[in-house]
């Protein structure tokens, strides 16, 4: 007969050993997969022969290619552009919806279509509207004279990637906008009233009472945001396919192509892995806030 | 006058937001309807002459030759996909999450599939595409969805672990002490409890699997497991020449997603704050 703890504990295991497995199966066995196959020099077609043991050679390589390096610094500005962007337009959203005014419930509805609707969808619906021959973008933009005739937005090396941007940022600032009016509403009204009365103004009150309020989530918004960011992908394949001349070829996109388009899952297993370190550290900070904030109970 | 210049400055702002956010959507939808002509004029006219809805006709029709075809199938897909992937999740997510409420301890393992959940998914998908392969998964609906539950697994776990948090314990304590076994205050006391909140977890996981784009393109090559965002990917490099019908095809996989996001919409805030993202 087991002791009673011991029996919970056991009853705690068997609930969880179905995820577990599966989780194991799916993405720890996965992982460790890819790390063994970034050592060797296998292809994605075999061949019949088992792949060759080649040590770090695809990792030498890999870290003085100049077309990863290339890639690894358009990701960077890419996620930097697009997080910082969405961090101001996201805030400063959610301090307008916090306010009283009519049509205020519509919008609070409207700002969650962005983040609704599908990734592909999003990137089909921009790169219609970027359209070098009938897109809404050049109509408007000539019409109201900014530009004196039609560009082709995501044609050009120079403009493509930050044709691309405009509409990752379209699409997710909303959610810093929702986590940052979830952080404004549990502020009491008061405190508001007490600083206006004191006679501090309007940005002494944000940095004295909005701001402390809204840092920690906004800090787990924004870095959640990095992470995806950071892993774009769908939005560039649907848009340019990572053209033109690699402008907009990101890091995911890169070990894509290397692995299923060159048909070498050796050399891409090595990119993989090398990204996946950088995004680790992300997500380490991702969970330390986490964790300081369960502790806290804000995010309760 | 100060207050009122304030006032004037907020309606602004608002409308401001308002029509960047429909602009674009309404652009696709005025795409959808309008001529080839009539889009191709300089300058543009912004309503179409006549309003066409021949597109969305054809792509509800699976006479073999119409777009239809391809998306009636693709939507198929999509739907027993994203339907199987949420079923199966939210069975082995339901009795994880309960052991992480109820039985504390085993943090770490919650903590870490979340970490996991964010790893990109080039380090999984070269293993994944030979393990599929060898047991002959590729280009089939279950490959998917068990790939798929791999992301929704983690995020449902963690939802589903909060809205139990939440639930008082007294209730169960005492169905305890009456004799019911773990599992039996699980399924009849817990469950009922959370129902409303499982819902809406089960709908988060069904967006993400609707959503997905990377795996869907990689493991599956013809239009017997292909869902709708590959298809959309497809039709847009070229498959077909007619981009009033890409518009049309947009329009029609965004009105899912777009009306449980409006239906959700107050637990929406509350689910995202209390962790996890869309990924």
């Amino acid at each position: 007969m087991l002791s009673l703890p011991q029996r919970e504990r056991r009853q705690a295991w068997v609930l969880l050993a179905p995820i577990l497995v599966m989780m194991f199966v799916l993405t720890a066995w996965p992982l460790v997969r890819t790390f063994w196959l970034s050592f060797t020099d296998a292809g994605l077609i075999g061949d019949g022969t088992a792949p060759a043991w080649v040590g770090a050679d695809n990792f030498l390589y890999a870290l003085t290619d100049p077309d990863f390096r290339a890639a690894l610094w358009r990701t960077l500005y890419f996620t930097f552009v697009s997080v910082i962007s969405e961090g101001i337009i996201g805030v400063l959203v959610a301090l307008l919806l916090n306010q009283q005014f009519w049509g205020r419930t519509v919008l609070r509805v409207l700002v969650i279509l962005p983040w609704a609707l599908p990734t592909i969808v999003n990137a089909t619906m921009w790169r219609l509207n970027f359209n070098p021959d009938y897109g809404s973008i050049n109509a408007l933009l000539t019409q109201i004279g900014l530009i004196d005739h039609y560009r082709s937005w995501l044609g050009s090396p120079d403009s493509a990637i930050n044709a691309v941007m405009f509409a990752d940022i379209w699409k997710n600032y909303p959610l810093v906008t929702l986590l940052t009016l979830a952080a404004l509403q549990t502020i009491p009204e008061d405190l508001f009233e007490a600083a206006r009365l004191d006679g501090a103004s309007a940005w002494r009150r944000f940095r004295a009472i909005t701001f402390p309020a809204i840092a920690a989530p906004l800090a787990v918004a924004l870095i959640l945001r990095t992470i995806d960011a950071f892993k774009v992908f769908d939005i560039i394949y649907v848009m340019t396919r990572g053209g033109p001349l690699d402008s907009t070829k990101t890091v995911s996109f890169f070990v894509y192509q290397e692995s299923f388009s060159y048909l070498r899952a050796g050399s891409g297993a090595a990119y993989a892995v090398l990204m996946t370190i950088i995004c680790a550290l992300l997500i380490g900070i991702y969970m330390l806030l986490l964790l300081r904030q369960r502790k806290q109970g804000v995010s309760e | 006058m100060k207050q009122r210049i304030r006032l004037l400055l907020r309606y602004f702002a608002a409308l401001l937001v308002a029509v960047s956010i429909l602009a674009p959507m309404l652009w696709l939808f005025l795409m959808s309807v309008s001529s080839a002509g009539d889009l191709a004029q300089i300058p543009l006219r912004w309503l179409p002459r006549h309003w066409d809805f021949s597109r969305y006709a054809s792509l509800l029709t699976l006479q073999p030759g119409q777009p239809g075809a391809l998306f009636l199938h693709a939507l198929a897909n999509s739907l027993l996909v994203a339907c199987g992937a949420t079923i199966i999740s939210l069975l082995l997510a339901i009795p994880a999450a309960y052991s992480f409420s109820r039985y504390p301890g085993r943090e770490g393992w919650l903590y870490g599939s979340l970490a996991i959940y964010m790893v990109p998914p080039v380090a999984f998908v070269l293993p994944l595409y030979f393990i599929l392969e060898q047991v002959s998964l590729l280009n089939t609906h279950l490959g998917l969805i068990l790939v798929y539950c791999s992301m929704i697994l983690p995020f449902l776990t963690w939802m589903l672990k909060n809205q139990f948090d939440a639930l008082p314990l007294d209730i169960e304590q005492a169905a305890r002490l009456d004799g019911l076994r773990y599992w039996q205050v699980l399924l009849r006391i817990t469950l009922p409890l959370a129902k409303p909140a499982l819902g809406a977890s089960a709908m988060f996981g069904w967006l993400l699997a609707w959503d997905e784009f990377f795996y869907a393109l990689l493991f599956t090559n013809n239009i017997d497991a292909q869902t709708l965002p590959v298809t959309i990917a497809g039709f847009t490099a070229g498959r077909a020449t007619d981009d009033g019908l890409i518009a049309a095809v947009g329009i029609l996989a965004a009105v899912p997603p777009l009306f449980i996001a409006l239906w959700l919409q107050k637990t929406l805030v509350s689910g995202l704050t209390s962790g996890g993202s869309k990924g």
